[in-house]
């Protein structure tokens, strides 16, 4: 079997592994078994990737190509390049986090690490597949199995806020859909056969009417789960109801589809409509940013502060994707990246606080960096990372995104980039405002005084998050020029 | 020559801060503070020896100090555009190096005995170094963007030293204060590097500073609003620095820093990271004076000398002493700005450059010492207010000699440090511009008064009723005293004009003394008035404080800077914008969503009896429906 099809077989075998399992122990060791083989093969990936790279100049590696329905012209065809490589890095390091984290989840535990782990599968097969159709059909795996995780597992009122989140991502699918049928019936456009094949449909010069109506399709598709401004408020309910290890994968992984099937599908094989249609999606992205960020300021469960601040982030990614240079593009990935490891441990540490104190709330809590130090200092560093502290990962990311957005001289690009810019400073604001009244100040509840240490798991699961932070932060090169180099195939093809 | 191992310098306190900041809870506090001090003490060393090798043994060339430069490649921007960590090693770098060391070395071993029996003794030693090694890291700095890591760098110790006493209220928010006003300055700075590396295609500080390179020559094929877009991007990396600095407008937050420990006090909002301001605009001065003429180096003079004016005057009427050092801080920083603002760039024009560099050396050393005499004082009283001490000069007589000698050198008496670079400044605004020079000799006169008042006040008059009877403090607290003490008087003589020039190569320079004798003769008359109002208690204050009746209160209000951000802060941008916002979302974009979802029930039940309850039929129509869709549009706009 080939080093790609295993990220797809073995979460399989997993999820096989864990019907057969009793009770939490064997199902949160079989979960954990799954999802550390599966690390190991992403980290092996990079190895492989770079070995491969050096002898082989295509732009996507490990190709493999099966036949699945033939009457359509569907195809199982997977490949990497430096992007997916990253990318499955961070999936493989999130779900493996988010197994430790979930280490007490004693409501139906195998059928919470079944769901998770299928969930999973479908971030795996999207990040690995370069069939538009089989693409999609791995883009609903990962959606699909969020309804039961927050519906069953979830907190308050979560039957409405799942409602709200399937209902939503589900619309936005069907979007997706008619613009992808869209791509493909256009696919002959030069004369050969109807194919889903992006790397084929790329080559082909789709008619400028057509992509004139399915870019936006395909990109509102992807940018829902990106959270893209207006269609962001199934986000902040879901993120609150959800149990911690989904909230994590959700906005951890999840939310990065969107960033990355724009980049893909929809930017790489449809260039004439996003150079006429970026102008009104970088007025979206460019509000999206400001605005997650004031509507954030004015929040008090910690949740939704953190919700709001991914609609931010994420904005920022998409915002960077329509500047449509390598800079920011690359920015856009490494932002992906960043946000997906800050997100998914600020979710792990708000977590573990709710666990202690049962509460969300910012003013109910007061002084926890007295009571509960380790997992404070932490939240400290992740909020440092958040407003893109120098030698964080989220420094790294923004710069990429300001440097490259700073390359068009345009007056219209320039506003939105110093709008997009000063959006550091609103960031500092609700970041900081949280941790002080949360974290800082003398402790609010004496009952807060003897709250449980932060135990082994929660431990091991904070620095799987933590370690590629401060590794990004302090040593970006390798990781930034292997993105940047896999960018040059696609912005020619934009450009 | 290889200054290859100045890289030890900001190394070993980096080493020391993930060591004690990942093992804070195995080791012993006494531990952790010998570890903090000998491992400065290691990166002073080689300060003190790079200093030497520099500037005595072998970077003059044909007259000429040499720049040596050493970096790598950190992060690709684009095939030429990177940013490059490194170390620069020229006049001024080695300079602050020196400050760096000194000051940072006197603290730490200050600490040991201030902040003895602290139960966060570990975790205080852990941030001193890494302020210590991020503000080395900054004066090393060979590019903008490596300049702008550690300055945010700088930034957040300071956010973590100022909020030490992370359960007090006042403290925590003083931080917050702090980080956030700089950021909302930082904003400039970034922008101004987007704009800086997009027009001249660099952050390289070698690059950008050559006088006959493209940068500085080609100024003029830019223009944005009537200025040359190098201007623009000069002004707001000068904002930048003015948000370190404190220079007004932003200057709101040092006064609150005060919250933080004294040490603290001491190293970063007094000697080093406020100097940071001064220190960018010195490492691009080429730029600055050769690009349209000098234009934002005028606004970098008259905001100087403003704030130098503003502080000096809020100073006189503060009741807590650390207040009044911390307004006295930014009154000099602004002397340093404007000695900037007035300098030339070839030989004897370079005075005021020179001068500034100097001022900032004696600076660091007599403002250190007065905060470390403020932290002694306030260490044995247990207050910071004036109005709890007097008569101090018997108990703790260490402190009251050297807080004297401080003093008399910020007052700008010869022949202590202060006079010799206070008056470089005043002769290079003469030569520039009267006005600066007429706002700088009085600023000198406040200067004077302000200082001597809290010193008759803390030192002299009538004791009060102490808790404990006030002691002098220990050994680890009066040694760094007694250090500064010295640096302060010796400090001085230093030949400045030979070693820190814009050009490089060094000018002789004379005391002027006509202007000399104005300034002491005027820095008299405020020791003398203070000697009058303050040394034996009356109430000549009071009456004279009556007679600028609300002008005085004005003052003592702080002219009212703190409401005004307030009011921006909390009333426009917490309720006009984002209360308003959150509101939106919920109720309009939301509300839209859940109306369509609403709609769609209703809708579902007037339909009701379609439903047959067979799965397959709603499989059926679902996906028939998204076909028909497809098929629809698809056939529409393919044609």
């Amino acid at each position: 079997m080939d080093i790609l099809s295993l990220f797809i077989t073995i979460p399989i075998i997993t999820v096989l592994a864990l019907v057969f399992t009793k009770g939490l122990k064997k199902a949160r060791l079989v979960a954990m078994v799954g999802s550390v083989i599966q690390l190991g093969m992403a980290i092996n990936l990079v190895f492989a990737y770079f070995k491969e790279k050096a002898v082989d100049d295509a732009i996507m590696v490990f190709t493999r190509d099966v036949v699945w329905y033939e009457k359509f012209n569907i195809h199982y065809s997977i490949g990497v390049d430096g992007v997916s490589v990253a990318l499955l890095l961070l999936t493989a390091i999130v779900v493996l986090a988010g197994v430790f984290i979930s280490w007490k989840m004693n409501d139906l535990p195998k059928e919470f690490f079944i769901a998770l782990i299928v969930l999973s599968i479908g971030v795996y097969g999207f990040f690995i597949s370069i069939d538009l159709f089989t693409l999609f059909v791995f883009f609903e795996i990962a959606v699909i199995p969020m309804y039961l995780l927050i519906g069953i597992w979830g907190t308050g009122p979560k039957e409405y806020s799942a409602m709200k989140l399937t209902l939503m991502l589900m619309g936005a699918s069907a979007i997706l859909l008619v613009g992808i049928l869209g791509i493909y019936f256009n696919s002959n456009a030069d004369g050969g056969a109807l194919t889903f094949n992006i790397l084929e449909i790329a080559q082909v010069n789709i008619p400028f009417e057509a992509q004139k109506i399915f870019f936006p399709l395909v990109f509102i598709g992807f940018a829902v789960i990106s959270a893209l401004f207006p269609f962001h408020t199934w986000s902040p309910d879901g993120h609150s109801s959800a149990p911690t290890a989904v909230s994590m994968l959700h906005a951890g992984v999840l939310m990065k589809l969107g960033g990355y099937g724009i980049f893909r599908v929809a930017m790489y094989l449809l260039p004439e409509g996003t150079l006429h249609w970026s102008w009104f999606f970088i007025i979206l992205a460019t509000i999206g940013v400001i605005y997650g960020a004031f509507s954030a300021i004015k929040q008090t469960d910690l949740k939704y502060i953190n919700a709001y601040s991914s609609v931010s982030h994420l904005g920022m990614v998409l915002f960077a994707l329509l500047m449509l240079n390598k800079t920011a593009w690359n920015g856009a990935i490494l932002q992906s990246l960043s946000h997906g490891f800050m997100t998914a441990l600020f979710f792990a540490l708000i977590g573990m606080i709710y666990g202690r104190t049962n509460t969300r709330d910012i003013y109910k809590l007061g002084g926890l960096l007295k009571v509960i130090p380790f997992i404070s200092v932490i939240y400290v560093i992740v909020g440092l990372a958040s407003l893109g502290l120098p030698g964080l990962s989220g420094f790294v990311a923004e710069m990429n995104i300001f440097v490259g957005a700073f390359q068009h001289e345009d007056m219209f690009y320039r506003v939105s980039t110093i709008i997009v810019v000063s959006a550091i400073v609103v960031t500092a604001v609700y970041i900081l405002r949280a941790a002080g009244i949360m974290l800082m100040g003398p402790v609010k509840n004496e009952a807060y005084l003897d709250l449980p240490k932060v135990t082994w798991y929660e431990k091991t699961g904070i620095l799987l998050l933590l370690i590629p932070i401060v590794g990004m932060g302090v040593a970006p090169l390798w990781l930034s020029d292997m993105i940047m180099e896999s960018l040059q195939p696609f912005i020619q093809g934009v450009l | 020559m290889n200054f290859s191992y100045t890289i030890l310098i900001p190394l070993i306190p980096l080493t020391v801060f993930l060591l004690l900041g990942i093992f804070n809870k195995k080791i012993k506090p006494a531990v952790s503070g010998y570890i903090g001090v000998f491992g400065l003490l290691a990166s002073a060393t080689i300060s003190f020896y790079t200093a030497y090798q520099y500037f005595f043994v072998s970077a003059k060339v044909d007259g000429v100090y040499q720049t040596f430069v050493e970096k790598t490649v950190w992060m690709n921007f684009t095939e030429t555009l990177h940013i490059d960590m490194g170390i620069l090693i020229d006049p001024i770098s080695v300079m602050m190096l020196l400050v760096v060391s000194t000051v940072s070395l006197m603290v730490h071993i200050y600490s040991r005995g201030y902040m003895k029996g602290d139960e966060g003794y570990t975790k205080f030693f852990a941030f001193l170094s890494l302020f210590t090694f991020s503000m080395y890291g900054l004066v090393l700095a060979t590019n903008l963007f490596q300049i702008y890591i550690f300055w945010e760098l700088v930034g957040v110790s300071s956010y973590l030293l100022i909020g030490y006493y992370y359960t007090k209220p006042s403290a925590v928010a003083a931080a917050k204060k702090a980080f956030i006003v700089t950021r909302f300055a930082d904003l400039g700075f970034l922008i101004g590097i987007l704009i800086m590396s997009y027009y001249t295609g660099t952050f390289d500080f070698e690059t950008l500073n050559n006088p006959e390179g493209s940068a500085i020559l080609n100024w003029a094929s830019t223009s944005f609003m009537g200025l040359s877009a190098i201007t623009w991007a000069l002004i707001l990396i000068f904002i930048g620095g003015a948000g370190k600095s404190a220079m007004l407008p932003f200057h709101i937050w040092l006064p609150d820093a005060m919250e933080g420990p004294t040490p603290v006090s001491a190293l970063i909002h007094a000697a080093t990271m406020v100097v940071a301001g001064i220190y960018l605009v010195a490492r691009l001065f080429p730029m600055f004076y050769f690009v349209e003429n000098g234009f934002a180096l005028n606004i970098v003079a008259y905001v100087g000398a403003i704030s130098a004016l503003f502080a000096a005057i809020i100073a006189i009427t503060q009741t807590d002493i650390k207040r009044v050092l911390a307004f006295s801080t930014m009154s000099q920083l602004g002397y340093m700005m404007l000695a900037l603002g007035v300098s030339g760039y070839d030989g004897h024009h370079g005075v005021g450059y020179m001068a500034s560099m100097f001022h900032l050396f004696t600076h660091a050393m007599f403002k250190a010492l007065l905060f470390l005499g403020a932290g002694s004082v306030i260490h044995a009283v247990h207050s910071n207010y004036l109005k709890d001490m007097g008569g101090l000069r018997k108990y703790m007589p260490i402190t009251n000699i050297t807080f004297l000698i401080a003093a008399l050198a910020i007052a700008g008496i010869p022949p202590f440090a202060g006079f010799f670079s206070k008056d470089e400044i005043l002769v290079a605004a003469y030569e520039h511009n009267k006005l600066i020079y007429y706002i700088g000799v009085f600023v000198a006169g406040l200067t004077a008064f302000y200082i001597f008042r809290i010193y008759f006040g803390i030192f002299w008059g009538k004791d009060k009723e102490y808790e404990h009877k006030p002691k002098e403090s220990p050994l680890s607290m009066t040694f760094p005293l007694l250090f500064l003490a010295l640096m302060s008087i010796i400090g001085g003589f230093v030949p400045f004009s030979e070693f820190v020039t814009p050009d490089k190569s060094g000018f002789e320079a004379h005391l002027n003394y006509p202007l000399a004798a104005i300034a002491v003769g005027v820095g008299l008359i405020g020791i003398i008035l203070a000697w009058v109002f303050y040394k034996k208690e009356n109430s000549l204050a009071d009456t004279f404080a009556n007679a600028f009746g609300p002008f005085y209160k004005w003052a003592s209000d702080k002219f009212y800077f703190d409401e005004i951000y307030l009011f921006v802060a909390k009333k426009i941008l917490f309720k006009r914008v984002s209360a308003p916002i959150a509101w939106f979302d919920k109720k309009v974009v939301d509300g839209t969503m859940e109306g369509i979802g609403n709609k769609t029930v209703l809708i579902s039940k007037k339909i009701k009896g379609m439903q047959s309850g067979k799965v397959q039929d709603y499989a059926f129509a679902f996906i028939s429906g998204v076909v028909v869709l497809a098929i629809v549009f698809i056939y529409i706009w393919t044609n």
